[in-house]
């Protein structure tokens, strides 16, 4: 029988990289989240076109932000977009970010689904 | 000189929100050519439904464009309307789109001339059912046959 905790205790031993860190540092401080899950995807995109024209990227590339915060009460979802990629703008520009997955709700809409986490 | 000191100085008057807006699009100026932002403003406002990804639908190279592609083909988009441009075939248009929109990622997906969105956005609206709304209004999708029509107001 596999240990339940087999996973969190994996993620709690794992190292988040400086991009990573930074991510997790700025929206805490803009957004003072309910919610803040940072899920570091790059390695599932190593492969691709654009990665491999860089090198393979640098491990941090690609990211899943499952964010819930009050600061979107009342925003659209673009809105919403808009307000995290304006904050991560200089790890897109300076520091290799390509792709952001975000899932960005209230308080109230993430009680209505269930409280749950995005993985 | 003295137009650079009076930019400071407006932007020292402003709220902090304002000043990052306020230099992205002075940034945004520099950066992105008349030329290139008249090409895609040619583009997203002649056709209907217009995606910006890496890749085609039939061939996508990435994740994100493909599921953009597979909602559009499961709302019954037929092929014929959607005009896609290939980002990784031209890195001008690669980095002219992003300032365009100022959106940092691909794909971009737009529908007369207003960008809807991203991968995850179109996503969702297509959970929600505003896609749909949106693609039939629009004409760009067929209204599904087993529903009643609407009642007209």
């Amino acid at each position: 029988m596999s240990s339940p905790s087999s996973s969190s205790s994996r993620q709690a031993t794992r190292i988040p990289g400086p991009v990573e860190t930074s991510i997790q540092q700025k929206i805490i401080e803009a957004f003072e989240p309910v919610l803040l899950r940072v899920y570091n995807d790059s390695s599932k995109h190593a492969h691709h076109a654009a990665m491999r024209a860089s090198g393979g990227g640098n491990g941090e590339t690609h990211f899943a932000i499952h964010l819930v915060s009050p600061t979107f009460k009342g925003k659209t979802s673009i809105a919403r977009h808009r307000m995290v990629n304006a904050l991560l703008k200089d790890e897109f520009d300076n520091h290799g970010l390509h792709a952001l997955s975000l899932r960005l709700k209230t308080p109230e809409e993430w009680e209505k689904e269930g409280g749950g986490e995005m993985r | 000189m003295s137009f650079a000191r009076a930019g400071l100085r407006t932007l020292r008057s402003l709220p902090p929100s304002q000043v990052y807006r306020s230099s992205v699009l002075i940034h945004q100026r520099r950066l992105i050519s008349d030329e290139a932002r008249k090409l895609i403003d040619n583009a997203v406002q002649s056709n209907p439904l217009v995606v910006f990804m890496k890749g085609t639908p039939e061939a996508p190279q990435c994740g994100f464009s493909r599921a953009v592609c597979q909602i559009l083909d499961v709302q019954g988009v037929p092929r014929e309307k959607i005009v896609s441009y290939n980002c990784l075939e031209d890195q001008e248009l690669r980095s002219a789109i992003k300032e365009y929109s100022e959106w940092p990622t691909i794909p971009q997906v737009y529908v007369k001339g207003e960008f809807v969105g991203g991968c995850d956005i179109v996503l969702s609206m297509h959970q929600s059912g505003e896609l749909e709304n949106l693609l039939i209004k629009e004409g760009l999708a067929p209204p599904l046959p087993e529903e009643e029509p609407a009642p007209k107001a």
